[in-house]
């Protein structure tokens, strides 16, 4: 089953990529395929196995509640395009509220 | 006219107090760190960095929720929430969906319903907890951070966002209630509820003020008797008490008067502009299917058995509701009292503390005592004169120097007749200053009380000299003066006579 052009587009926008024609049509066909796939695992009868979030057998892998040291202001911006004041600086993407 | 009844379910963000944060081993208390200062390659999402689970994190979730009455799951999984925004480095959250620790719980708060409300007032009523749920912090934005002489602006370019990411995976807890409130009023008492429960475990400072407690609200009306719905809004940045008043009362008048115009409510995001006193349309809502939930593949499952619940069971704490009805069924104290002094959990043990130690001391000396009268003296010391006290100074109970012992001293030294009420809150006064211990106050202060028969006698002698004029008055009948004479005694004595030996001398000094 085919994804429209607007899930494609819906999609794309939760990602915050920004398309051109032929990229939505070129995804569309790519994720429509992974759908397709996906449909395929999904007519598997799985009624008499639990849900599954994880295949490794590990469980409960916790940590004890303790500090370590962290990293200096100077190396958490060293790759920041833009800095001040010791914070990242970004463009202001939405109004504050 | 429609009459309308208020829905509203709340959603509560408490950062859980831990050490470090959820995922990784930086420093959680940032309060008055500079910023990107409790940041590493976990919490700044650089590529290759894995989380690790905080252990404390986990049982302060299971204690919480243990105490709302939660059922707790034996399979939690945590998942991605996956959104973009300049506050979560890694491009989604991890929280939990389908699978969170705690489940099906409740509280329950005083109910005080406006005439018009459905409800009958002055019950107690239940909210249902529909999960609470652990999850990471997002960092911190400072908007509007633009330069002054910044050109880009005026070319419309717009403007700055700071970005601090201490903040970023400070675990938070995830409290969501059934639509079952009914009034702004009832939302307030159902926060002010949470927050000394999560108090009294310790699980969180759940300081609005300081962000450590969040809330936002889904609100709708709908018309009385109507059995479906009306659409909701959600309303956020509700960031005190007050706020989340304001707001709601806003939001349901706004409701109201749209249905009334024959408009309808559309589902969409507000946000409380606490300045003007409004909700603001923030953003158009996103369905649950666009944060995309998945399994974090990151983290393995937890199994929470049976034996660690019960371990964790075990260190709940006698929550305040608990408490009020042992100190008013067993200490037979006042229920406003039992109110004041279960309300904080540091005033709470400060009283049974107090109480614990008087009664020994009582049980030392011999003395006769009820246990019910010692229960109602050490109530009244610390909701009145110690309260005042401490709000005069502007100190919680954790700053106060007299310990518990030492108070139950002073008021064994009030029963025993050795100081009186008076001398008392005087000593108490110097006692706060200075953390001494209560004889030692007395004694150099000279607030002992005088019991001694003759050195009252002759107070009395020399007040009485000194006030023929109303001594002639009290005989010629004007009995209600008494009271001022007796203070006059008092002063005499510089306020340490025993009241009950001078009243007894005054009355046969003036009958003679």
């Amino acid at each position: 089953m085919p994804l429209t052009i607007s899930e494609v587009e819906h999609i794309a926008e939760l990602a915050k990529l920004s398309l051109t024609d032929a990229e939505t049509a070129l995804y569309r066909d790519q994720l429509s395929a992974i759908l397709d796939y996906a449909a395929a695992i999904q007519r598997v009868d799985t009624s008499a196995i639990p849900p599954t979030a994880t295949v490794l057998p590990l469980r409960n892998v916790l940590r004890a509640d303790h500090v370590t040291p962290a990293m200096s202001q100077e190396d958490v911006l060293a790759n920041a395009p833009d800095a001040v004041e010791g914070c990242f600086r970004v463009k202001t993407i939405l109004d504050a509220g | 006219m429609t009459t309308y009844e208020t829905i509203i379910g709340l959603e509560v963000h408490a950062q859980l107090r831990t050490q470090s944060k959820m995922f990784c081993g930086c420093s959680a208390d940032y309060a008055a760190a500079a910023p990107n200062t409790h940041v590493c390659p976990v919490c700044m999402a650089l590529p290759g960095a894995l989380p690790v689970i905080n252990h404390t994190a986990v049982e302060k979730t299971i204690l919480a929720g243990l105490a709302l009455n939660c059922t707790i799951c034996e399979h939690a999984v945590f998942a991605r929430k996956n959104y973009h925004y300049a506050d979560l480095p890694k491009g989604y959250q991890i929280s939990q969906y389908e699978l969170p620790f705690c489940r099906d719980g409740w509280i329950e708060v005083e109910v005080e319903n406006k005439p018009g409300f459905s409800e009958k007032p002055g019950l107690s009523k239940r909210i249902g907890i529909t999960r609470a749920h652990l999850e990471e912090d997002t960092g911190k934005l400072v908007h509007g951070g633009s330069e002054a002489g910044d050109t880009r602006l005026s070319q419309g370019r717009g403007s700055y966002t700071l970005v601090d990411l201490n903040r970023a995976g400070v675990p938070l807890l995830e409290i969501v209630t059934e639509p079952d409130i009914r009034s702004p009023e009832e939302a307030r008492a159902y926060l002010v509820k949470l927050q000394q429960i999560l108090r009294y475990l310790g699980v969180s400072s759940a300081d609005m003020e300081r962000g450590a407690m969040r809330c936002e609200a889904n609100v709708s009306v709908r018309p009385v008797g109507q059995e479906k719905f009306g659409t909701k809004v959600e309303v956020k940045n509700l960031n005190s008490f007050k706020s989340v008043k304001l707001a709601l009362e806003y939001e349901v008048a706004r409701q109201i008067a749209a249905l009334e115009r024959g408009e309808r409510v559309v589902q969409v995001t507000m946000g409380w502009d606490e300045e003007r006193g409004r909700t603001v349309v923030q953003r158009t809502k996103e369905s649950s299917d666009d944060y995309r939930y998945f399994p974090e593949p990151d983290l393995p499952p937890l199994v929470v058995d049976r034996a660690w619940v019960d371990e964790i069971r075990s260190r709940l704490v006698e929550l305040p509701d608990a408490k009020i009805a042992r100190y008013v069924n067993e200490l037979s104290l006042d229920p406003r009292d039992a109110q004041l002094l279960a309300m904080d959990r540091g005033v709470a043990e400060y009283f049974e503390a107090t109480l614990a130690t008087l009664r020994n001391q009582v049980s030392r000396r011999n003395l006769v005592s009820s246990a019910m009268g010692d229960a109602k003296i050490a109530a009244n010391w610390i909701t009145g004169e110690l309260f005042r006290l401490m709000n005069a100074a502007g100190a919680g109970i954790e700053a106060v120097k007299v310990a518990p012992a030492a108070l139950a001293e002073l008021l064994g030294l009030v029963a025993a007749g050795q100081v009186n009420q008076n001398g008392a809150k005087r000593a108490l006064g110097a006692m706060f200053v200075t953390g001494q211990p209560a004889d030692q106050v007395i004694r150099e202060l000279g607030l002992a009380q005088v019991s001694d028969a003759d050195a009252l006698a002759q107070a009395v002698t020399d007040a009485l000299a000194k006030f023929p004029a109303e001594v002639a008055r009290y005989r010629g009948g004007e009995e209600k003066i008494f009271g001022w004479l007796l203070g006059q005694v008092m002063r005499e004595t510089k306020g340490k006579g025993n009241p009950a030996v001078v009243r007894e001398l005054l009355e046969k000094s003036l009958r003679g």
